[in-house]
């Protein structure tokens, strides 16, 4: 679960990092409220989670509360790279001295989470990276013994960091890293963190990734979870617990099993068709589970065909006949669908639909042929 | 032959008394496994399907000699379940579940480095060693024996390569399913190693998937080490970057971790790589001569 610039500093915050004094605006109202309350000068940023928003003309600075609202207006609403914006963050400005870059990312290559730091920072760290990779240190922690005090110095003199910076840079590594822990995290990305001209040192960004399975003994994440980014049928798939990525093809794909979906994918493609979607109905996949499914399916509607591709293991294919009959009688669809159903009950499950299903419904027997029927109804439905 | 799991396991059931750790259970044991034991906290004396249940894994062990635990219990108490098996010195543990938190895994795995312990998953659908043993939530019915194996990070595709494979003839000596999460007990590169020295194996098919670079490592691992030939398949040709494809672990991340890029490292290694299911048994029947 990716979070907002603004969601990432409220848990720095918790976490005893420093982060400027801001509040999040959804109308040029309130950004201004936000700015007469915050005093001085402000910048207002728009809240996407996208790279590349400043250039994008997504961040501005405003010396006093009409400029912020003025700003807002200009910045709300805006398309940053197909994100919309909703919502901007109003903080108070720091004057910069110094912008260095801190990270902790979960390394699943190496098993262990890898911290990075940088004098270099406030640019595209992965050209700090790959030009001049001797500015940018690198340690791995163990994930048993944890981050040390040591670890944070190796780090801030191969860094470089500057000397006048060095304890609360490591200062801020070690909370980095406290809540990288705590809260589940799977990156958390500080690029800049800055030195400002009075000595303080602070985070003026926040990119923070949460893994999606810890969310459940993160209650206060619950409401992060709101995003007005996501597509509209994602979204739907989502409050209805079927795991669904949309894509800009014509066939609609259901299938269970994640690596199975993949692949049917990959074959509708080598079919010379264009998938509309990857939907996983699940291992255990039941009637009511089939009809959630191509509900989600259906809303979209380029889908002119649609796959169901089914390998019984824990899935029954008769439930998933059943739950394929229930929702084409509760949904009244008439788009070509071609289903293939292996595996546990597959004789039960072909003699459902050859015997009840409607004459939209064919059943193909193996996943080859499948994916090209599917193809083929695509091109003629279009 | 084959590896992991044979006549020789004994195994006992973590969350029996749960619906589908009873449920699979007792399908592992109608296979032929010799299931000795299940725990269930609160449970002891009791029986599922004749198999005696006990409080702890300890107890199991040392009750019935167990040398194999499987993980069924939910996703928050994994981790735990995972260390208990460890602790009560069983070889072999399979984890079943599937959401276990990454962090978890992370400590779990550097903890079992350690030791000489195997884990495989989680989120795996398990091991299978067909007509002699299952451990897991495998379909049995798609699998016969013979000498090819199989090592895979996602379930239904290894269901579907094995049914290829079956229907071509080819039988299988070992179908490992890793698990499709970014952290798993197992790697491509420990079974690949164990299949290589098991000399009841001819031919290994490798199933990967987008994410992480494990199959990557497994292509240099392969030219480097290994004398039994591999056949490859790799899923999610068509998968965006930055969206997760199901599986925890199945995301690309900015350009590293896609289809083209580890089937091209397969293929600079001279590993085949099937382009769907029915080549890559196509592939293997050829292989095999």
């Amino acid at each position: 679960m990716d979070l907002y610039e603004y969601q990432g500093k409220q848990l720095f915050a918790t976490q005893g990092i420093p982060v400027p004094a801001g509040e999040v605006a959804v109308t040029p109202e309130e950004a201004r409220a936000a700015a007469e309350r915050i005093g001085g000068k402000v910048v207002v940023k728009a809240q996407v989670q996208v790279g590349g928003r400043g250039k994008a003309g997504g961040i501005k600075v405003a010396e006093n509360p009409d400029e912020a609202e003025a700003h807002a207006r200009a910045i709300l609403g805006m398309d940053i790279k197909g994100h919309v914006v909703h919502q901007v963050w109003i903080e108070a400005a720091s004057d910069i001295e110094r912008e260095y870059y801190a990270s902790i990312t979960f390394d699943r290559g190496e098993k262990k989470p890898l911290v990075m730091l940088s004098a270099a920072g406030g640019i595209d760290i992965e050209e700090v990276a790959a030009t001049r990779p001797e500015e940018l240190a690198r340690l791995h922690v163990d994930p048993l013994t944890g981050f040390q005090a040591h670890h944070g110095r190796w780090l801030a003199y191969h860094a470089n960091i500057d000397a006048v910076a060095i304890r609360d840079v490591v200062s801020v590594l070690e909370r980095l890293y406290a809540g990288f822990i705590s809260l589940d995290a799977m990156l958390m990305e500080i690029n800049p963190l800055i030195l400002t001209t009075d000595g303080r040192v602070i985070a003026l960004d926040a990119k923070v990734t949460i893994d999606g399975n810890s969310v459940g003994r993160h209650p206060e994440m619950a409401s992060f979870q709101e995003s007005g980014a996501e597509d509209p049928q994602e979204r739907m798939a989502r409050e209805r617990g079927v795991t669904y990525v949309k894509l800009d093809g014509d066939v609609g794909i259901l299938g269970n099993g994640a690596g199975l979906v993949m692949s049917t994918l990959d074959v509708v493609a080598l079919a010379g068709g264009r998938p509309a979607n990857f939907l996983d109905a699940g291992g255990g996949s039941k009637a009511d589970d089939v009809v959630t499914a191509l509900e989600v399916l259906l809303s979209d509607d380029k889908v002119k065909s649609l796959l169901v591709n089914i390998f019984g293991g824990i899935t029954r294919c008769d439930e998933v006949a059943e739950g394929l009959l229930t929702a084409l009688e509760r949904l009244g669809a008439t788009l070509p669908i071609v289903v293939r159903l292996d595996g546990t009950n597959e004789e039960e499950g072909r003699k459902i639909i050859a015997d009840r299903a409607p004459s939209n419904v064919v059943v193909e027997k193996t996943m080859l042929s499948a994916a090209r029927r599917a193809v083929e109804l695509a091109k003629e439905a279009a | 032959m084959s590896i992991l799991v044979d006549a020789s396991t004994r195994l006992v059931v973590q969350g029996i008394t749960g619906r589908e750790g009873a449920f699979h259970a007792t399908r592992n044991k109608a296979y032929g496994t010799n299931v000795v034991a299940g725990v269930t906290p609160g449970k002891a004396g009791q029986d599922v399907d004749g198999i005696p249940v006990f409080n702890t894994v300890r107890d199991a062990v040392e009750a019935t000699d167990a040398n194999t635990a499987m993980v069924f219990v939910p996703p928050r108490f994994a981790a735990d379940a995972i260390y208990e098996a460890i602790e009560s010195g069983v070889d072999l543990i399979t984890c079943i579940t599937e959401g276990i938190p990454a962090h978890d895994m992370l400590r779990v795995y550097t903890h079992l480095r350690r030791g000489p312990q195997t884990l495989v998953g989680p989120n795996c659908p398990g091991v299978i060693s067909p007509g002699i043993a299952t451990v897991g939530i495998m379909p049995t019915q798609v699998f016969t024996p013979g000498r090819v194996g199989l090592v895979s990070r996602s379930g239904t595709l290894t269901y579907q390569i094995s049914k290829e494979l079956s229907d071509m003839g080819i039988g299988q000596s070992t179908v490992v399913g890793i698990g499709g999460d970014p952290v798993v007990g197992s790697s491509f590169i420990d079974i690949l190693a164990r299949f290589d020295a098991d000399p009841d194996t001819d031919l290994v098919v490798m199933v990967g998937e987008i994410g992480g670079a494990e199959e990557e490592k497994a292509a240099d691992f392969i030219a480097e080490n290994m004398t039994t030939p591999v056949v490859a398949y790799i899923a999610g040709f068509q998968a965006p970057p930055g969206k997760q494809m199901g599986h925890a672990g199945a995301i690309i991340t900015g350009s590293s971790g896609t289809a083209q890029a580890k089937k091209d490292a397969l293929e600079a290694q001279g590993v085949r790589v099937g382009t769907n299911p029915t080549e890559v048994a196509e592939l293997v029947r050829e292989r095999l001569g």
